[in-house]
């Protein structure tokens, strides 16, 4: 506020009213709005520009004609997504997926950060952090690579270890009935160690003076975890919730692309998938438009609700 | 944690049950991500037919380097390498001027509307155009299957532009401005004299996040990409990795297909390793920087 004030008397002098008084404002500082301009450009162009290009959910798309020429056709698309009976198998999926993600993943990386911060061995401490979160680091592709190999009927470990106990390999990437598990727990080896440093971070904030009055109070270690540090990381927990249920929709698309295979498409085809097939592949560029606003849509509805449902329960949120 | 200074209260039977069960958690935890990593690693240095046959548990089995040079014979590898260096490079450089442009204004109280300007991007979060919209506008501005559309449609990420300009507040205080402004700064020479020397880490951080993003992105090399010359690693892998899961199955002489199959293997465990090694190799240096970089997204700003 004082850059305000000094600004404003500086340069207000003899101006009377606010309006004239904001445009001065603005115009001594001039070379900020030049600053901006290239990334708002960007925004505008790379962002804004595309949420014009909407419309095309309710058009019949004809490249002779673009975006604005093409005709209307209503809700066409959308009423002959509902229609199909696969659709709502996809939608399925999606949502299975990752509420799958959410329910599984969710209290490993509090349980290990909370692990972290009560070692006392330093040495120990970094070489198991530093381990854990190096799989973030791991392109997609790769991870999808690696899991392939690993999972390979024929050469792959698990595949091994089952013959050597007198099983039978089996092709785990083509079996419909394990695509989900086998996604969310590829996912979970990845991801923990990266958002166990977020709730580590939290963690190295909670207060030191209740938790040596828990400990001269004679609380245990688990009673201490309970009543303080646990309360203390609620917020960072409770945002980090929101966030992943503002994604349910958007669950990881490159992923889960590169995972499917004819065997497992009945249970592995997802919204964001089915978008990119449609359009990029058989061109269809309305209907896929369609399916990607309706999936936008959804999203943006869950995360509004979670916020609000978060804001109202826990008093922490967003927004 | 210093909550037993000079050890004066002794740990109870159930805090040292707790200890115990905390050390088993944190192994089990290290060895199941560790173990993975090592595994592909020695598989990489192991002789085919030892691969094949499960000989391979932890360290590499009658030790070979074959993997490795068919990696480095292979010159669609080898491009792949360097557009994928020319892409993180480039991109990064891009990502870190115009990022720094977007947050160091909306960091500044002196920026009237500044929250309309900061809703501008934050809804670009929360909603998007989709992906037809995206390809065709990429496409009308011509920018199909060139390196363009590998590095302008993503030259900014409103996250990391929220951590800079929490960063900038964070750090930079009003009365610095002042003080320069009274010395006849503008904001030009603001910006370039005193804020981005004071914001290296958080650069660090940021640089460190844009380059790994264009090293392991494949996306929009798939949709935007048709010229072999142009793709990038990731592309490249993908060929390797994952879509030559089923050629081989379909030759005759099974011998042959074996031995085949075999380098095909320990290729295929090089390839994932040197694809890797880059980001993992600077990862140790800047780790500090990182964690530090999450914290600071952490804060809710």
């Amino acid at each position: 506020m004082k850059a305000d004030i000094f600004v404003q008397t500086e340069l207000g002098r003899g101006s009377r009213t606010g309006v004239n008084r904001t445009f001065r404002k603005m115009l001594s500082h001039w070379q900020l709005y030049l600053i901006l301009l290239p990334p708002l450009l960007y925004v505008i162009i790379f962002h804004y520009i595309p949420m014009y290009g909407i419309q095309l959910a309710f058009k019949q798309f004809q490249a002779t004609s673009g975006i604005t020429g093409s005709p209307w056709v209503g809700m066409k698309h959308f009423e002959q997504f509902f229609s199909s009976p696969s659709s709502w198998r996809i939608i399925r999926n999606t949502i299975g997926i990752s509420l799958y993600s959410i329910a599984a993943g969710f209290a490993f990386p509090i349980m290990l950060a909370i692990a972290l911060n009560e070692v006392r061995a330093r040495f120990f401490k970094k070489t198991v952090q530093m381990i854990t979160y190096a799989p973030y680091f791991i392109s997609t592709v790769v991870l999808v690579g690696m899991l392939m190999q690993v999972l390979d009927p024929r050469a792959g470990i698990i595949n091994q270890v089952i013959t050597l106990f007198g099983g039978d390999p089996v092709n785990l990437m083509g079996k419909a009935e394990y695509f989900k598990s086998i996604y969310v727990w590829t996912t979970i080896w990845q991801g923990t160690g990266y958002s166990a440093v977020i709730y580590l971070a939290a963690l190295s904030g909670v207060s030191k003076d209740l938790q040596e009055a828990c400990v001269i109070d004679g609380a245990s270690k688990l009673r201490r975890i309970w009543h303080v540090d646990l309360p203390s990381i609620r917020p960072t927990i409770v945002i980090l919730l929101v966030l992943s249920f503002g994604s349910v929709m958007n669950v990881g698309f490159e992923m889960i692309f590169l995972m499917q295979n004819s065997l497992n498409l009945a249970t592995s085809e997802i919204i964001s998938t089915y978008v990119y097939k449609v359009g990029l592949i058989n061109a269809n560029f309305s209907f896929s438009t369609a399916i990607g606003l309706f999936n936008s849509v959804i999203n943006l509805f869950l995360l509004v609700s979670a916020n609000y449902l978060a804001r109202k329960f826990t008093d922490n949120s967003l927004w | 944690m210093t909550i037993y200074p000079n050890r004066l209260i002794k740990e109870s039977p159930g805090d040292r049950v707790f200890n115990v069960a905390t050390h088993l958690y944190l192994w089990i935890i290290f060895v199941l991500v560790a173990y993975p990593l090592i595994y592909v690693v020695s598989a990489s240095f192991s002789a085919p037919s030892a691969v094949i046959s499960g000989k391979v548990w932890l360290w590499p089995v009658e030790p070979t380097l074959n993997g490795y040079e068919a990696v480095f014979k292979n010159k669609q590898l080898v491009s792949g390498f360097a557009n994928s260096i020319f892409y993180m490079v480039a991109g990064t450089l891009i990502n870190l001027v115009m990022t720094v442009m977007a947050a160091f204004p909306l960091s500044r109280k002196e920026l009237s509307g500044r929250n309309l300007f900061m809703a501008i991007f934050v809804f670009t979060m929360l909603f998007s155009g989709g992906l037809i919209p995206n390809f065709l506008l990429v496409r009308d501005l011509g920018m199909l299957d060139t390196r363009w559309a590998m590095l302008l449609p993503v030259a900014l990420s409103v996250w990391n532009v929220i951590i800079t300009r929490t960063y900038f507040q964070a750090t930079i205080p009003d009365e610095l401005y002042e003080a320069a402004s009274m010395d006849g700064c503008n904001d030009f020479r603001f910006l370039l004299r005193m804020a981005l020397p004071l914001s290296a880490p958080i650069l660090a951080v940021i640089a460190l996040y844009y380059g790994v993003g264009h090293w392991n992105s494949y996306f929009n090399a798939l949709i935007y990409l048709k010229s072999p010359d142009l793709q990038p690693l990731q592309i490249i892998l993908r060929n390797i990795l994952v879509l030559n899961q089923l050629d081989p199955t379909m030759m005759q002489d099974f011998e042959a297909l074996q031995r085949k199959q075999g380098l095909v293997d320990i290729v295929k465990y090089a390839v994932i390793v040197v694809a890797s090694v880059p980001v993992l190799l600077i990862y140790p240096f800047v780790q500090k920087y990182f964690v530090r970089g999450i914290m600071i997204g952490a804060i809710k700003g």
